[in-house]
C-alpha cells in the first residue's frame, strides 16, 4: 500500500535547468496550466453565443459572475470594483485548483504550500500597496485603533503589526491544510478499505460521505480566501 | 524514553487542540441555529456567515493536524 502522503509528490515532468535554477516543468505546473484551461474554457463557452434567456451553460457563468461581485460589492463597496477581475480570478483559480484535485489520479496544486503562499502573497501584496498608495503614510494609522487609551498604545501597536503580518502565513496555511488534510484522510479511508476485504465495505461507505464533504471543501475555501482578501482589500481601502 | 514512542505521544498531545476546535463549531452552530429560530426570515443571510465562522474555525484543526503530520512523518 502507498503512502496516504505519496499524492503530494512533486515529479519533473520535462526536466529543465536555467542557469542554476530548477525551471523544470512539474506535475503542479502541468495542473495549475490545465485549471488556466478549464477555467477558461467554462467562461468561453458559456458566453459564445450570448442570449437574452440564457443556456443553462450561460447561466452558470453568469451566477458564479454576479455571485463574486455581490460579495466584492457588500464586503467593499463600490470603491471596490476596479479589484473585481483580481478577486473573480482568483476565486476562479483556486476553485478549479481544488475541484481538478477531486478527480482520482490527479494531482492537487493547492495541496502545496508555496503554490498559497504565492497567491496568498499576492493579494497581501496587493492589498498593501494599495493602501500606501490611496493613503501614503497615513495608511500606518491601521495598527492604531480608533478610541484605543494612549497608554495602551506601546501593547496594541505590536500585536496590530504582527496579526497584520501573519495574514498571508494565515491565508495560505488555511488552503493548503484543507486540501492536505483533506486528501490525506480519502486516501487512509481508502486504504482501510483494501485493507479489510469484505469488511472494506463500510470504510467505503464513509469514503463517498468523504468525497461529497470535500467538495463541499473545495468550494467553501475557494470562497473563503475569496471573501477574506476582500475584506483585507475593505482595510485598505477605508482604514477600520 | 525511546524516541519513536515520544514522537507518537508527542503527536497525540498535538490534536488535543480539537477539543477547543469543537467547543468553537458547537457554539457557531448552537447560535445561528438559536437566530434562526428567532428569525426564520434571516435564515438566507445569516447562513453565510455561519458557514464562514464554521471554515474559520475548522482550519485551527487543521493546523493541529497538520503539527502532528509533521511530528509524524518528518
Amino acid at each position: 500500500m502507498n503512502d496516504p502522503l505519496h499524492q503530494f509528490e512533486i515529479h519533473r515532468l520535462i526536466p529543465l535547468h536555467l542557469a542554476g535554477v530548477d525551471l523544470s516543468f512539474t506535475n503542479s505546473a502541468l495542473f495549475m496550466m490545465l485549471a488556466v484551461g478549464a477555467a477558461s474554457l467554462f467562461l468561453l463557452g458559456g458566453v459564445r453565443k450570448p442570449q437574452a434567456v440564457p443556456s443553462r451553460w450561460q447561466s452558470m457563468v453568469e451566477m458564479v459572475y454576479s455571485y463574486i461581485g455581490t460579495v466584492l460589492e457588500e464586503t467593499t463597496g463600490m470603491e471596490g470594483r476596479p479589484y473585481f477581475p483580481f478577486i473573480f480570478t482568483l476565486f476562479l483559480f483556486i476553485l478549479t485548483g481544488n475541484l481538478l484535485g477531486m478527480i482520482p489520479y490527479s494531482f492537487t496544486f493547492t495541496s502545496q504550500i508555496v503554490v498559497t503562499f504565492g497567491l496568498a502573497m499576492i493579494s497581501f501584496g496587493l492589498c498593501t500597496l494599495v493602501g500606501f498608495w490611496r493613503h501614503g503614510v497615513h495608511y500606518f494609522s491601521l495598527f492604531v485603533p480608533p478610541g484605543a487609551p494612549i497608554y495602551m498604545l506601546p501593547l496594541i501597536v505590536p500585536i496590530e503589526i504582527l496579526s497584520y503580518l501573519s495574514r498571508p502565513v494565515s491565508l495560505a496555511i488555511r488552503l493548503f491544510a484543507n486540501m492536505m488534510a483533506g486528501h490525506t484522510m480519502l486516501k487512509v479511508f481508502a486504504g482501510f478499505t483494501v485493507a479489510l476485504g469484505f469488511y472494506g465495505l463500510a470504510p467505503l461507505c464513509v469514503n463517498s460521505i468523504l468525497t461529497a464533504f470535500e467538495v463541499l471543501v473545495a468550494v467553501l475555501q475557494a470562497y473563503v480566501f475569496t471573501i477574506l482578501t476582500c475584506i483585507y482589500l475593505r482595510d485598505a481601502l477605508y482604514l477600520h | 524514553m525511546d524516541m519513536e514512542a515520544a514522537r507518537m505521544i508527542g503527536a497525540g498531545l498535538a490534536v488535543v487542540a480539537l477539543a477547543g476546535v469543537g467547543l468553537g463549531i458547537g457554539l457557531i452552530f448552537s447560535a445561528l441555529i438559536n437566530a434562526i429560530g428567532r428569525n426564520p426570515s434571516a435564515r438566507e443571510q445569516l447562513f453565510p456567515i455561519g458557514i464562514l465562522g464554521f471554515a474559520l474555525t475548522e482550519a485551527v484543526a487543521l493546523f493541529a493536524l497538520l503539527i502532528a503530520f509533521l511530528i509524524l512523518f518528518k
